[in-house]
């Protein structure tokens, strides 16, 4: 049976209200640029609309993404984390004797870990990465020798694959977990996490450029704001709150997991700021237009996920 | 012609094109190029794309970031000695990437550099050159520039001299190395030179290796 077999019509009733809002979005984007510029000459209104067509394809590769079931999801996911695995190493400090390392990043360790979370193997992909990973790549890099700014680049690359890797795979790994009473509905766990995060994500963006005044981290990014903050925040709650007959949750617990979760990706796009800051870009990328990178779009998704998983898993399910 | 041979060569051009697409493809894989017309534009007809030189995957990368109307008529001029070296490699020198194919033996060649390079900026083509000569693996951004774009330049002095920084490329797949990190690279196209009439060899390259670090982005 795929995960979404019991799941099915609950997953359809959240993809067409996530359609609905889209469709608002999309007619407020057009009005807004009609009304105001035409033309095309406001950088803010051609940039929301580029954003809300990124928003159409993403959510359209998601929703077949379930369809496709576990695997979908795990291919997916293994997919963003390689596109999110090639902007991060990019930045990184590194040297040509660490040229082996970076291979493996790619073509072993990711693909190990993808593997290990689509068998459900929980003792092995939790640590395979803290674990063997960080004991053995930086080997392979001192096996070539040259020692300047060593601990830079292995740490850096470390920190890359914390980031990329094992942290992203925590969302498939949702899959595996068995809980009471909810079982072949765990697809919706992802689909209520990747909701929530990327509403609180979106109306922070919303909130911020409605009432943003006073920023919370001037140096890091402008466009934070504690406005826009305690805005996006309240309402990615409340919409979390309101999705608990998706999950296994109580309408009260479903906040409480709303609220972890939206901090935690608040958090997320905080520390990535700072490093695109330390690294001295602006986006992590150019390949979704409007948005920027992937990790531009998975900050937040990246910090929330292994959280979320966690307390889930520890409270929640039985394996 | 015979009908036999002209088949062949329509199916040697065809799967040549076909190859070309292919290893564009794959390059737009690896490294997710990034192309960034700051001070030129996508023109056609000719000029020179002039480049830091760090892997042999360079000249592919201009390749791949130029619109395909350009592509074809683009030209990288590369070195004989190795490109004609295996059969495979001779297909994509000469057929895939119609390379201008230039002996780095001074003593072993018949025609000169300079005067295949004018040759093919006359019948209309775009030329990607590489001034440093060969692959740059020092910690120096850029090596010395060799004479032959003062030559080229002094020979063709109204044709735009187009320099192209890029970033990355050497760690996607350093000297030596057979398999290829995918990380993302830049390639940055910036204002266009001339040669002034009377500027002398080392004062022109100075400038051409000038224009060049000029785009090199603040972080290594």
């Amino acid at each position: 049976m795929t995960p979404s077999a019991t799941a099915g019509p609950d997953l359809a009733i959240l993809l067409l209200g996530v359609g609905v809002l889209l469709l608002i979005a999309t007619m407020i984007g057009q009005v807004l640029r009609e009304t105001l510029a035409p033309d095309g000459s406001n950088p803010v209104i051609e940039n929301l609309n580029a954003r809300i067509a990124a928003w159409w394809a993403m959510v359209f590769l998601m929703s077949v993404a379930f369809i496709a079931g576990r695997v979908g999801v795990v291919v997916l996911f293994a997919m963003l984390s390689f596109s999110a695995l090639r902007e991060f190493l990019s930045l990184t400090t590194k040297s040509v004797a660490d040229h082996w390392s970076l291979a493996a990043a790619f073509f072993l360790i990711l693909p190990v870990q993808f593997g290990l979370v689509a068998m459900d193997w929980y003792g092995f992909y939790s640590i395979f990465v803290p674990v063997y990973v960080f004991l053995l790549l930086p080997v392979v890099s001192a096996l070539r020798g040259k020692p300047d700014r060593f601990l830079d680049r292995v740490a850096e690359t470390q920190w890359a694959l914390m980031i990329c890797i094992y942290c992203i795979s925590h969302v498939p790994a949702l899959l595996s977990l068995q809980i009471p009473g909810f079982e072949g509905r765990d697809v919706l766990l992802i689909a209520f996490l990747i909701f929530v995060v990327q509403f609180s994500d979106v109306m922070q963006y919303v909130w911020g450029k409605l009432l943003g005044r006073h920023p919370i981290a001037p140096a890091l990014s402008p466009s934070k704001t504690w406005e826009g903050f305690v805005g996006g925040t309240a309402s990615a709650v409340l919409a979390g709150t309101g999705l608990w007959w998706l999950t296994p949750f109580t309408p009260m617990q479903a906040a409480g997991m709303s609220l972890v979760i939206t901090l935690m990706g608040f958090f997320g796009g905080l520390v990535m700021s700072a490093i695109k800051r330390d690294k001295g870009i602006k986006d992590w990328g150019h390949l979704i237009a409007g948005h920027g990178g992937f990790i531009d779009r998975l900050d937040s998704v990246i910090f929330a996920a292994p959280i979320f998983f966690h307390l889930t898993r520890y409270f929640w399910s039985t394996t | 012609m015979t009908f036999a041979e002209r088949v062949k060569a329509i199916a040697l051009a065809t799967l040549a094109r076909w190859a070309g697409g292919a290893i564009s493809l794959f390059a737009r894989f690896v490294t997710a190029p990034r192309a960034i017309w700051s001070g030129s534009l996508p023109a056609a007809g000719p000029r020179v794309y002039f480049a830091n030189h760090t892997s042999n995957a360079d000249f592919v990368l201009i390749w791949t970031v130029l619109p395909p109307a350009l592509r074809r008529r683009t030209r990288p001029v590369a070195a004989l000695d190795y490109w004609l070296t295996s059969p495979l490699r001779a297909f994509a020198g000469r057929d895939v990437f119609r390379a201008v194919l230039i002996d780095r033996r001074p003593e072993a060649r018949t025609t000169d550099p300079v005067e295949q390079m004018v040759t093919a900026l006359d019948e209309g083509s775009a030329l990607i050159l590489f001034p440093e000569g060969k692959r740059n693996t020092s910690d120096d951004p850029l090596l010395p520039f060799k004479s032959g774009l003062y030559h080229l330049a002094r020979q063709r002095p109204d044709i735009d001299l187009v320099p192209v920084w890029m970033s990355n490329l050497n760690h996607v797949m350093p000297k030596g190395e057979i398999v290829p990190v995918p990380l993302i690279c830049t390639v940055t196209f910036g204002p266009a030179i001339r040669i002034a009439p009377d500027e002398p060899k080392d004062a022109f390259l100075a400038r051409a290796a000038t224009a060049l670090l000029d785009l090199k982005e603040p972080r290594s």
